[in-house]
C-alpha cells in the first residue's frame, strides 16, 4: 500500500470555534508508510486537527493536501482517509460484518468480494469469526478492534486514529498498542495517531509531533524528540520530569548548568545515583517502584530530582545519603 | 436534483399540514366559532348558572384530583423498586405494569364491572358500580404505568451516590428520601401527576361504563348532549369549557416538564442492590391487587357460565353470532377494528414520519410549529376531536359523513403524536459521529441518509405504527361521535353496547370480547415494545 507520492501535507492550518482559535498555523507531513503520532494534553486540539484533515471540520485558513493535490473543498467521503473514533462510533443497527463491510458496500464492491475482505480485516485485528455478532455485545477492546477493522477494510490511503485506546484499561491498552504497531508496519499504511500517553507514542511512532497550545511544538523521530524536546511543554508531554529553573547566572543547586536564566532538563536516563563519594552529595527523599524499576526522589538543597536506581541499590530508604551522577548529555537546554 | 429535493421538502410540509388543518384545526375552529358566536355565547354565559353543570364540573375536577393522588401513592413504591433495586423479572414487571395503560378504556370498564360483580359489590349496601369509587379505581389502574415509567426512569437517572453520602453521614432511609431524594425527584412526580390529571380529567370510556347516567364528567356530558339528545348547542358550550380547561392544563404540564428536563442528568452507576424479599413482596402484592385482579377476574368471568358457574368456552363461540342488539357479530366488529387500525397506523406513519423529518431537519420556525401543532390532538381530548369532526365535516366541500374512512382518519390523528414522540427523539439521537464515520468510509451525504438515518428511523416508525395500531384498536371517545355505518361498528363500540345491556344474558359474551380485545392490544404493544427497545429507538409515550 506504500505510495510513491509525498503523502499528507498540512500547511499553515488554522481552525477556530466561534472565533476562538483552536489551531493556528499547524504544519505537518505524513509520508507514505509512515506512522506519525500527535502527542499532546487533553484539549490542545489534537482531535480537531484529525477532523480537519478528514474534512469534518472547516479550517479558517491553510490547506491539507495529498500527494500535492489540494483537498480543500473535497468532501469527507471522497478523501479516502480513514478515521477511528475514540468511542468507536459503531453502527448499532448493523452487526459486526455490516459495520466492517460498510466502506466496501459504499464503494460498490460485490457481496462475495466484500465477505472475503471483511473476513480478512477481522483476521487482521484478531477477531476471526465475529461477523454475525451484534455490536452491543462486544467488549470495549473488541469494539475498538471492529472500528479499526472497519477503517482498514475500506483501504484508506491514510489511517487516522483519535485516541482509539483511550477508554481501555492500562494492560489492554498496552497490548493493543503493541498489536497496532505491528499491524501498521505490516500494512505499510500511512497513519496519523493521536494520544496523550507518551508511552503509547514511543511504542508506535516513526515520528512524534508534540502539539502545544495551538501549534506543533516539536517534531522528530522518537530519539530526537526525547533527547532534545525543545520546550518545557514538549518535555512534559514526552514524560520528562526533571525541569530545573536556573538563576540569572545560569546556576542552581547542582552548579552552573547554563549561560543565563532559563530552564534546563535533566534527562533521567542520563542520571544515576551512586555512593555518597560520587558526584553531587544528595539525600533520598522517597523511592517508588514503576513497573518493577525503582525510581528515587533525591534532594540537593532546594532541588528535587527523579532518578532511576540501579537494581543493586533498590534497598535505598528515605534519608539515605547518596551521590547524584550526571552522565554525558544529561543537561538539555529548553525554551519557554 | 435540487428541484427534486425542493419538491420532496414541500410534500413533507404540506401533507402533514393539510392533514392537521382539515381534520383537527378546522373542526376545533368550528367548535370555537359556534361556541363563541351569538347563540353559542348565550349558552356559554348561562352555563355556570345551571346546577347540573356545576355538579358535573365539580365532579370532573375532584375525581381527577383524587385519582391523581391515589395513583401517585400506589405507584411511588413501585417506581422506587424499579429504579433502585435489582431483582429477577424486573423488565417483565416493568412491561406488565405498562399493559393497563394501553388497554382500551371500555375493556377496563368491563373488567371493573366483572370485578364488582365477582366480589358481590355490584348491588346492595356496599354497591360500587355506578359510584365515584369505581371510577377512581379504574383511573388508578390505568395511570399507575404513567407514574411508574416517567418517575421510575427519572429516579434511575439520579446519582445514587448522593443518597449513599447521606446514609454515610447518618441519615436513615426515610430521612435520606425526604432530604436528598425527594427534593430532586418531585419535579418528575409533579410532571407525571399533571399528565395523569389530564388523562383523568378527560377520561371518557371509563366514566361512561362505570359511572352510568348518575356519574357524569364534562366529556360524557358533551357526548350525551350531542349524540343522545342531539342538542348541539349545549354540547358545543360544554366542549368549549372542556377545551379551555385542557389548554390551560397542557400549558402547566409543559412548564413542569421543561423544569424536569433541566434537572435530568444521566449518571453511569454500579449495579443497584438486590431487592429485599419484603420490598418485593409488598410491591408485587399491591400491584397485583390494583392491576392484576381486575384482569384476572375479567378473564375468569369470560370463561364461566352465568349463574350456574363452571368452565365454558361458549362465550367465545358466541362472538361469531349476531345478537339483536348489534348490527354485526362481535367478530365482525373486531374485523372492522383491525382493518381500521391497519389503515390508521399506515396514515399515522405517513403523516407522523413526514412531520418528524420536518421537526428535525426543517427550518426552525416551521419545525417548532410542527412540533407543537402535531401534538395538539394528543393534548385535546378524544371527545374534542370526535365532536369537532361531527359538527365541522358535514357540509361540502368537506362532507365526510358518508365516508367510512373518517374513523381511521380520526384514529390516525391521535396516532400521529405517538409516532412523532418516538421518531423525533430517535432521529435527533443519531450520533453525529455515525454520520461522520460513514463519510470517512466513503459515503456521500445522500448515501449517509439512506444507510444511517433511514434504517434507524425505520425501526422507530415501526414502533410508532405498532402504538398507533393499538391506540386505534381501543379508541372509543372520538369514534363514538363519528357518523355511523351500522355494518362498520368497531369492537370497542360493540363492547360498550353489550356492557350497557342490563342483566347477565350478554355479560359472558361481552367479557369474552373484552378479553380478545385486550389480548390483541397487549400483545401488539408488548411485541413492538420488546422488539423496538432492542434497537436504537428512543423516546417514550
Amino acid at each position: 500500500m506504500t505510495g510513491s507520492g509525498t503523502g499528507l501535507e498540512i500547511r499553515d492550518l488554522s481552525v477556530a470555534f466561534d472565533g476562538v482559535p483552536v489551531l493556528s498555523g499547524v504544519d505537518l507531513t505524513v509520508e507514505p508508510g509512515e506512522v506519525v503520532v500527535l502527542l499532546g494534553p487533553s484539549g490542545c486540539g489534537k482531535s480537531t486537527l484529525l477532523r480537519a484533515v478528514a474534512g469534518l471540520e472547516q479550517p479558517t485558513s491553510g490547506r491539507v493536501s495529498w500527494d500535492g493535490e489540494d483537498l480543500t473543498g473535497v468532501p469527507t467521503h471522497q478523501r479516502g482517509f480513514g478515521l477511528v473514533f475514540q468511542d468507536h462510533a459503531l453502527f448499532g443497527h448493523r452487526d459486526v460484518a455490516g459495520n466492517v463491510e460498510f466502506g466496501l458496500r459504499v464503494a460498490g464492491i460485490a457481496a462475495e468480494a466484500r465477505a472475503h475482505r471483511v473476513a480478512r480485516s477481522l483476521a487482521l485485528v484478531g477477531l476471526d469469526g465475529f461477523e454475525g455478532r451484534r455490536v452491543d455485545t462486544l467488549s470495549g477492546g473488541e469494539a475498538q478492534r471492529v472500528a479499526l477493522a472497519r477503517s482498514l477494510a475500506a483501504a484508506p490511503r491514510l489511517l487516522m486514529l483519535d485516541e482509539p485506546l483511550g477508554s481501555l484499561d492500562r494492560s489492554l491498552r498496552e497490548r493493543l498498542t503493541a498489536e497496532l504497531g505491528v499491524l501498521l508496519r505490516r500494512l505499510g499504511l500511512a497513519a496519523l495517531h493521536v494520544t496523550h500517553d507518551h508511552d503509547e507514542a514511543f511504542a508506535l511512532a516513526d515520528r512524534i509531533a508534540v502539539l502545544g497550545a495551538d501549534r506543533v511544538d516539536r517534531i522528530g523521530n522518537p530519539d530526537e524528540v526525547w533527547d532534545d524536546p525543545g520546550t518545557v511543554h514538549a518535555a512534559r508531554c514526552l514524560g520528562h520530569e526533571n525541569m530545573v529553573t536556573l538563576d540569572d547566572a545560569g546556576g542552581c543547586a547542582l552548579g552552573r548548568l547554563g549561560d543565563g536564566p532559563g530552564t534546563v532538563l535533566l534527562r533521567a536516563d542520563r542520571l544515576s545515583v551512586g555512593s555518597p563519594d560520587d558526584g553531587v552529595a544528595a539525600v533520598v527523599a522517597a523511592t517508588v517502584r514503576r513497573s518493577g524499576r525503582t525510581v528515587a526522589r533525591v534532594v540537593v538543597a532546594d532541588l528535587e530530582v527523579r532518578v532511576p536506581v540501579d537494581e543493586s541499590m533498590r534497598d535505598l530508604r528515605a534519608g539515605d545519603p547518596v551521590g547524584l551522577v550526571m552522565g554525558h548529555g544529561a543537561v538539555v537546554t529548553l525554551r519557554g | 436534483m435540487i428541484r427534486l429535493r425542493a419538491a420532496l421538502a414541500a410534500v413533507a410540509v404540506l401533507v402533514p399540514a393539510a392533514f392537521l388543518g382539515v381534520f383537527f384545526l378546522y373542526p376545533v375552529g368550528s367548535i370555537l366559532v359556534r361556541g363563541l358566536g351569538a347563540d353559542g355565547l348565550d349558552r356559554l354565559i348561562e352555563l355556570p348558572g345551571r346546577a347540573s353543570f356545576r355538579s358535573v364540573a365539580w365532579f370532573t375536577l375532584w375525581q381527577a384530583v383524587v385519582s391523581t393522588v391515589l395513583t401517585v401513592v400506589v405507584a411511588l413504591p413501585g417506581a422506587h423498586l424499579l429504579a433502585r433495586r435489582r431483582f429477577r423479572g424486573r423488565s417483565l414487571l416493568r412491561a406488565a405494569a405498562t399493559v393497563p395503560f394501553v388497554l382500551p378504556t371500555v375493556v377496563v370498564g368491563g373488567a371493573f364491572l366483572a370485578l364488582f360483580e365477582r366480589l358481590g359489590l355490584a348491588d346492595g349496601p356496599l354497591r360500587l358500580t355506578r359510584t365515584a369509587w369505581a371510577i377512581l379505581a379504574a383511573h388508578v389502574f390505568f395511570n399507575v404505568a404513567v407514574v411508574l415509567r416517567t418517575v421510575g426512569t427519572f429516579w434511575e437517572g439520579l446519582d445514587p451516590r448522593a443518597v449513599e453520602q447521606a446514609r454515610v453521614l447518618g441519615a436513615s432511609p426515610a430521612q435520606a428520601f425526604r432530604w436528598v431524594t425527594w427534593p430532586r425527584l418531585w419535579p418528575a412526580v409533579a410532571a407525571a401527576s399533571s399528565i395523569v390529571f389530564l388523562f383523568c380529567f378527560t377520561s371518557f370510556g371509563v366514566v361512561l361504563v362505570l359511572g352510568g347516567p348518575t356519574r357524569a364528567t364534562l366529556e360524557t356530558e358533551v357526548w350525551r348532549h350531542a349524540v343522545f339528545r342531539g342538542d348541539l348547542a349545549s354540547a358545543t358550550a360544554l366542549a368549549l369549557v372542556q377545551l379551555a380547561a385542557v389548554v390551560a392544563m397542557v400549558v402547566v404540564t409543559n412548564r413542569l416538564q421543561r423544569r424536569r428536563a433541566v434537572t435530568q442528568r444521566v449518571v453511569r452507576r454500579a449495579l443497584p442492590p438486590r431487592a429485599s424479599g419484603r420490598l418485593l413482596a409488598g410491591n408485587l402484592a399491591l400491584l397485583g391487587v390494583v392491576l392484576g385482579l381486575p384482569i384476572a377476574v375479567l378473564v375468569e368471568r369470560s370463561l364461566t357460565r352465568a349463574n350456574v358457574g363452571g368452565f365454558t368456552l361458549d362465550h367465545y363461540g358466541a362472538l361469531a353470532d349476531r345478537v339483536n342488539l348489534l348490527p354485526v357479530s362481535a367478530l365482525g366488529a373486531l374485523r372492522n377494528s383491525l382493518v381500521f387500525a391497519v389503515v390508521a397506523a399506515g396514515l399515522a406513519v405517513l403523516v407522523g414520519g413526514l412531520a418528524s423529518v420536518v421537526v428535525v431537519h426543517g427550518r426552525r420556525a416551521v419545525a417548532r410549529a410542527f412540533d407543537l401543532g402535531m401534538m395538539l390532538p394528543l393534548g385535546a381530548s378524544a371527545v374534542t376531536v370526535g365532536f369537532g369532526m361531527l359538527i365541522a365535516l358535514d357540509e361540502p366541500p368537506l362532507d365526510f359523513r358518508s365516508s367510512r374512512w373518517l374513523v381511521p382518519v380520526a384514529h390516525a390523528l391521535i396516532g400521529v403524536p405517538f409516532v412523532m414522540r418516538i421518531v423525533v427523539p430517535t432521529l435527533r439521537g443519531i450520533d453525529v459521529r455515525l454520520r461522520e464515520a460513514a463519510a470517512t468510509l466513503g459515503a456521500a451525504p445522500a448515501r449517509v441518509r439512506r444507510e444511517i438515518d433511514l434504517p434507524i428511523a425505520a425501526r422507530a416508525l415501526a414502533v410508532g405504527a405498532g402504538f398507533s395500531f393499538a391506540v386505534s384498536l381501543g379508541e372509543f371517545g372520538a369514534t363514538s361521535f363519528l357518523p355511523r355505518h351500522p355494518d362498520r361498528l368497531t369492537a370497542p363500540l360493540a363492547l360498550f353496547r353489550l356492557l350497557s345491556q342490563p342483566g347477565q344474558a350478554l355479560r359472558g359474551q361481552a367479557m369474552a370480547l373484552a378479553v380478545v380485545l385486550m389480548l390483541v392490544t397487549a400483545v401488539s404493544v408488548l411485541a413492538i415494545e420488546g422488539w423496538g427497545r432492542r434497537g436504537t429507538v428512543r423516546g417514550d409515550l
